[in-house]
Formats: structure tokens, C-alpha cells, sequence
């Protein structure tokens, strides 16, 4: 008997050790995987690729009311606005040369985005792992990063004009798949997926919930009224027009709402925790399409 | 000896008394918003729009008949179960120790 127990606690060790050895090597791609078949399991009702949906992929009876309200979506003059700031010059977009140090680009470069950007329609492009710089590229980052090189003013992160070009460019980007990659020849890449990994599934705030308390494990329950999204396809829609704040808003004011409410800190919109989020989510949503903006209650 | 049973008497009922009181202010606490907010995961009593996150409260004595173990269930639930969604609400001070003596009573009365 003392001889099954010893090799049943070597077994339960050898395990042991096997899964946690398993779980430091996984590939982002074996995590993706796993990760995916988590939630087709837990929802098996699904259609094929309509987790880009967010909650209404899992709540029928919630869908065609929010149907009826993406026919006339309340993110449309947004999207017209955002059209409309990508293509003027910098010169008139308005809120800049303000401050001593902005005092000798006084006068417009006269570029716009268009500059920077092929063309608008380049949402797929990101996030991704910018090797030169070590850190992952979001789109508001890479929006805000065209206006400081032309001498304009950095836009706050979470919402207004950012958001609305962020809105512009991913409504041209409608049907682009998600495909992040983590590209092997630079380990830093995989540091930043695991971070971001980390992130999601480390309990934080007051409250002590972690992303996946919520949105992996608790997906498809209820909070109060609210049914709780599943995060496969979490990252497709953004920006986001949500009635709540009865504007469009960034993912990253988003993730700071989600921490606000569990009583943690708000971390700072395109940090390295958010964005590392972003790139570890966006890469389990890998093969969806991108359905910016979206709007959501 | 008459007055020591009468005496006995009133003391029993100012405990009735005081025990009723702290279950009545334990449901407060437990359906405050800012404060235990149970209502969001769990359906009990009469609560209004509650969730299902965790399980209803019913039966809560057949479930735990020691009051101690279900306090420290309410006051840190992550010892008997670390990946448990269940605020630890005693650990990270969401509630005193007196407000959840309180909620525990009220919760044990389901």
C-alpha cells in the first residue's frame, strides 16, 4: 500500500511539475487553442466567428434590439467627425500651438494622417510588437504618435477625438481579420503576451476579481441584470458607443471602467499593463474580424 | 425567585431583542450597494434584480450549521477556495468585523 501511494504522489509530483513546465512553455498559439475551446465548450450554441458580437453572441433574446440599434448607430455622426479629422490638415484641426515649447511649429506643416497611413483602413496592422522600440504599437498610440511628429498636441486616450478617428479607421477597416503576431525572434514580444496574460487572469482591487473572473469563468452569468461578456472576440469592436457613457469610448477607458469597478487602481490608457492586455487579448481573438465601433448598453 | 426568573425572562427577550436588531441591520448591510452588495450574485430573500453569479442563499443553516464556518466563508472565502470569484470581504476590509457579525447572522436566519 505505502509502495502505490509513493508512486501515486511521484505520478501526482511528476504532474505536477509536467503541467507547470507545460504552462511556462505553452505557445501563444497553444494558449490561444486552449483558450478558445474554453468558450466554444461553455457555448456551444455559438455561430462560427460571431463572438465578435461580445454578449449579444450569447444572449438571443438581448440580439435583435441591439440589431435594430446598430441599423442607426449612435456612433455614425462620430465616425463622419473621425472622417473628417483624418483628412483635414494639421493646421486646422484647432486645439495646438499653445505652450512655449510648441512655439517655433507655430505655423502648419499643413500634413495630415494620410501621411501617416496608407490609407485609413489599416486597424488589422495593430496592435503589434514594434522590435526597434521593445513595446507593443496600439492604433490610438500609433494616431497620437502621427499628430506629436507634426508638432500637434498629443489627444487625451479615452475619448473624443481619438476616439472618433479610432472610429473612422476601423469602420474602414470593417471585415479585416485579427491576426497579431508574436514574433519568435524577439523574446520581448512573448514577455509582453505574458504580461498581458498575467494580467488577465491576476485577481486585483478591493473586490479581488480578475479579468477572467468575470469574463472567462463567470461568462454568461449575471451581475445584477447585466449578462457578462465572453472575452474571446473582446477586442474586434472598438471604439466603442456605450449608452452608459452615451459617447464612444476607447478599449483602454474601458479596461479602466472594469478595474474602477472592482475597486483597483485605473491604470493609465496605452501603459504597458493595458496595452500588453490588449496584445494578449487581441491574439485570442486571432481569425475573428474586426466589426468596429460597435455599440454596446 | 420570582424575580430572579423574571429578571432571567427580560434578559432573554433584550438578547431576542438585540438579535432580531442585527439580523434586520445585517440585511441592510448585505443589500447596500457600498456595502456588501450580495444582490448582484446571489439570489436570497426578497432581493430585487439579483444576479447569478454565485449561489442563492437559502437553506443556509442545513448548509452551515457551525455560524463560525460560515463567517470565515463571508470574511475570506479564498481560504477554502483561492480561484473563488467571492470578494474577500473581511481580509480587504470591505466590511468590519462588526458588519459582518451582523450580515453572518442575517445570512445564517436564511
Amino acid at each position: 500500500m505505502k509502495k502505490v501511494s509513493n508512486i501515486l504522489s511521484m505520478a501526482l509530483v511528476a504532474g505536477t511539475l509536467a503541467s507547470t513546465t507545460q504552462v511556462a512553455v505553452a505557445s501563444p498559439e497553444q494558449d490561444r487553442e486552449v483558450f478558445v475551446q474554453y468558450f466554444e465548450k461553455r457555448f456551444p450554441n455559438v455561430a462560427e466567428g460571431d463572438w465578435i458580437n461580445g454578449v449579444y453572441s450569447i444572449l438571443p433574446e438581448a440580439r435583435a434590439q441591439w440589431e435594430a440599434m446598430e441599423e442607426f448607430p449612435p456612433y455614425e455622426l462620430d465616425i463622419e467627425e473621425g472622417e473628417e479629422l483624418y483628412n483635414a490638415p494639421f493646421a486646422t484641426t484647432g486645439d495646438i500651438r499653445e505652450g512655449e515649447g510648441l512655439f517655433n511649429k507655430k505655423f502648419a506643416n499643413g500634413k495630415s494622417f494620410s501621411d501617416c497611413f496608407p490609407e485609413p483602413g489599416v486597424r488589422a496592422e495593430y496592435p503589434y510588437w514594434d522590435k526597434e522600440r521593445s513595446e507593443v504599437v496600439t492604433l490610438e498610440q500609433a494616431i497620437n504618435e502621427c499628430r506629436v511628429s507634426n508638432g500637434e498636441k498629443a489627444w487625451k486616450w479615452n475619448k473624443g477625438p481619438i476616439a472618433k478617428v479610432s472610429a473612422f479607421m476601423s469602420y474602414e477597416s470593417r471585415g479585416q481579420i485579427i491576426n497579431v503576431e508574436v514574433p519568435e525572434d524577439d523574446p520581448k514580444a512573448l514577455e509582453a503576451f505574458e504580461l498581458g496574460k498575467e494580467f488577465y487572469f491576476s485577481k486585483r482591487g478591493q473586490l479581488n476579481f480578475s479579468c477572467a473572473d468575470c469574463h472567462m469563468s463567470g461568462s454568461g452569468l449575471k451581475a445584477r441584470a447585466e449578462t457578462l461578456s465572453p472575452s474571446l472576440g473582446h477586442t474586434s469592436h472598438w471604439p466603442v458607443y456605450r449608452s452608459k457613457w452615451q459617447e464612444l469610448g476607447t478599449l483602454h477607458r474601458r479596461y479602466g471602467g472594469c478595474n474602477a469597478n472592482i475597486r483597483a487602481a485605473k491604470l493609465k490608457p496605452q501603459g504597458e499593463e493595458y496595452s500588453a492586455l490588449e496584445y494578449y487579448l487581441s491574439y485570442m481573438s486571432n481569425g475573428l474580424e474586426y466589426n468596429g465601433p460597435g455599440s454596446r448598453k | 425567585m420570582i424575580k430572579q426568573i423574571l429578571i432571567g425572562m427580560s434578559l432573554l427577550t433584550a438578547a431576542s431583542t438585540a438579535m432580531a436588531g442585527d439580523i434586520e441591520e445585517g440585511k441592510q448591510i448585505a443589500y447596500d450597494r457600498k456595502k456588501g452588495n450580495c444582490l448582484t450574485c446571489h439570489m436570497m430573500d426578497d432581493g430585487q434584480q439579483t444576479g447569478n453569479f454565485g449561489p442563492p442563499l437559502i437553506a443556509m443553516k442545513a448548509r452551515y450549521p457551525e455560524f463560525e464556518k460560515l463567517r470565515a466563508q463571508i470574511f475570506d472565502p479564498t481560504v477554502r477556495n483561492p480561484n473563488t470569484s467571492m470578494p474577500p470581504f473581511g481580509r480587504h476590509g470591505i466590511l468590519t468585523e462588526e458588519e459582518i457579525d451582523k450580515v453572518t447572522k442575517y445570512v445564517h436566519s436564511l
